[in-house]
């Protein structure tokens, strides 16, 4: 009974009531720990993030490094990869040990799709927030400048663009796919800006005299950020996806960079002789692109008011 | 739409004519062109004047109906015509299927939120959105094409719909995964709402409550992705075409950007634009008649 009455008194005073924080993400990130998927996509992704940060603790050869020609084309041994044997998944038409590629190839699509998802991130919010706030001609030309990318498809303006730079690495990648994706997740932002704009709070604290970098800043981005923040989780997967479809097509990543991409193409001629050359890259592929999926649903469900 | 029109063929002509390489030296191959042939072909192509000036040309073309010419001298619209019919059906057969079997899986699966069909419907869909297209055309290929001898596996022999159904499908499935969830949660959300409950306390059936009240609300998010998915099918079809070997302006583009063929390039992707932005258009007006609360604003 006094218990109750000490809790109702401090919360009367205003200070914090004793247990778990209650604010939107602390319920979320609980939500979250009791979800399986979540842990299953975090596990995965660990995993994919070891193969790419740390290669060398999987295997010793280098990136296309160890390729003896006479041994092209073996098939593994079993399907059962921790057999034995040197070489597990087999080797690929250069000899090349195919569990080795598979390792070293893991870096090039996390790093172009984390890098493209930031860049358009940074542009998105940015961007976003001044055209949601500002409204009026900011509003107006920005709007007509995402209408313009809008009506291009995605892979036809990549495939034009990506043409012109014949050898590029990861990050003129990046940097073209980034240009190409922003807008989308502009138009997401300042939808959210403009849900949240015209909020009490906002008044409020317009009429104490804020001035406007600390409304945008303190009040608006915190409440409008938390959609666009899931939809950038699940452009990972999505952007990964994409980068394997124009490698595939011979315009992404060039040999000597090795990605998963990359030897999907180059399976594509003898594959159905030689199946283990598609469904190897195939798998670790898709295992990683599925993961940044279910990772970003689960966010996106944890997040979501109507479902608490 | 007209200035988003201008706009997109300006992004793309630039992209495309302000690349490095120079295709009319190409067209010489091996052997060095004489200096008045390289100055006048330079001279019909355009290429010896400003870049505004050359965008200028090709508008006042495109407005006589007139895509240009290839650098071998053929018609653009003539290379387009032949080829166009092929990606239209191809386009066509991953449409209607997407759109139908799209459509009744997410019906299937909303009626019984977490339910089993529900479940299996949602991780399927996840499953075939994370697996690359380009993936699950081989596989397609390889399992029912060449293993169960189900479809033909290449080429446009069997004629339409035979040789098209295989390419549709792959073509549509990514796209007919994202219909099936949005259907679903779109008809999961409406069952929440006071008119839902309304007709059911009424003591209407549920297949009416579902068929004649929910469905058209939940179908508008539905019909505003279908255009934008226009956008994915053309740019699949690239993929697509090259996969099964069918001679479409998918394979027609790709060839054009590997070999800098400038004009086809930039003919081909105005056409997928303008197809594009007309899908759009439709789009939102087919809107404006489902949803009467837009038709009042």
């Amino acid at each position: 009974m006094s218990e109750t009455t000490e809790v109702a008194a401090t919360a009367q005073t205003g200070a914090v009531v004793s247990g778990a924080s209650a604010s939107l993400w602390g319920d979320a990130w609980r939500d979250l720990c009791r979800r399986v998927t979540f842990w299953v996509a975090v596990v995965i992704l660990a995993f994919m993030g070891l193969l790419a940060a740390f290669p060398s603790l999987f295997t010793s050869a280098g990136p296309n490094g160890g390729c003896d020609v006479r041994q092209a084309k073996l098939r593994p041994k079993s399907w059962n990869p921790f057999a034995g044997g040197d070489h597990p998944f087999g080797t690929d038409t250069h000899g090349c040990d195919y569990w080795a590629q598979i390792v070293h190839g893991t870096r090039a699509p996390i790093i172009v799709g984390l890098l493209v998802t930031g860049i358009a991130l940074v542009l998105a919010i940015t961007l976003g927030s001044l055209s949601g706030y500002y409204g009026r001609l900011l509003d107006a030309l920005l709007s007509r400048i995402t209408d313009v990318f809008f009506g291009l498809p995605l892979l036809l303006g990549a495939l034009v663009i990506l043409t012109a730079f014949p050898s590029h690495g990861v990050l003129t990648e990046s940097f073209v796919l980034g240009l190409l994706w922003w807008p989308t997740m502009t138009r997401l932002m300042r939808g959210q800006v403009l849900s949240v704009r015209d909020a009490d709070y906002v008044q409020a604290a317009r009429l104490l005299g804020a001035r406007d970098p600390r409304i945008v800043v303190r009040h608006i981005l915190p409440n409008a950020v938390a959609p666009v923040f899931v939809y950038g989780m699940l452009n990972v997967g999505v952007v990964i996806g994409y980068e394997a479809t124009l490698d595939y097509l011979g315009v992404g990543l060039q040999y000597p960079t090795v990605s998963w991409g990359l030897q999907l193409s180059q399976a594509q001629e003898i594959f159905t002789d030689f199946p283990y050359l598609l469904i190897y890259p195939a798998l670790f592929l898709t295992a990683t692109v599925l993961s940044f999926l279910l990772l970003g649903d689960a966010v996106r469900d944890a997040l979501d008011p109507k479902l608490r | 739409m007209v200035p988003v029109l201008i706009g997109t063929t300006l992004l793309i002509y630039l992209a495309v004519f302000a690349l490095p390489g120079d295709p009319i030296r190409a067209l010489g191959g091996d052997k060095p062109m004489p200096p008045a042939v390289y100055a006048s072909l330079r001279h019909h192509y355009h290429l010896d004047q400003p870049l505004i000036v050359q965008y200028g040309h090709y508008l006042w073309g495109l407005v006589h109906g007139d895509f240009g010419e290839t650098l071998n001298g053929q018609s653009v619209g003539d290379v387009m015509k032949t080829d166009w019919a092929v990606t239209a059906r191809l386009g066509v057969t991953a449409w209607i299927f997407e759109l139908v079997v799209g459509i009744a899986l997410g019906v299937w699966a909303g009626r019984r939120k977490g339910g089993v069909v529900d479940t299996l419907v949602l991780s399927g869909t996840t499953l075939v959105i994370a697996v690359p297209t380009f993936v699950l055309a081989y596989c397609a290929q390889l399992i029912f094409g060449l293993k169960l001898g189900w479809f033909p596996t290449a080429g446009t022999d069997d004629g339409w719909p035979y040789s098209y159904l295989l390419p549709g499908i792959v073509l549509g499935s990514a796209s007919l995964a994202y219909i099936a969830r949005l259907t679903r949660t779109s008809l999961v959300e409406n069952f929440r709402a006071d008119y839902v409950r309304t007709a059911v306390a009424k003591g209407l059936t549920r297949r009416r409550v579902l068929v004649r009240h929910t469905l058209r609300n939940s179908l508008i998010p539905v019909v505003t992705y279908l255009g934008v998915d226009l956008g994915h099918l053309m740019a699949g079809a690239i993929v697509i075409e090259g996969i099964f070997n069918l001679p479409g302006i998918g394979g027609q583009i790709f060839t054009a950007i590997q070999i800098k063929d400038g004009p086809t390039v930039v003919g081909i992707a105005t056409l997928l634009v303008l197809v594009y932005l007309f899908a759009n258009l439709v789009v939102d007006l087919l809107y404006g008649v489902l949803d009467p609360r837009i038709r009042y604003e």
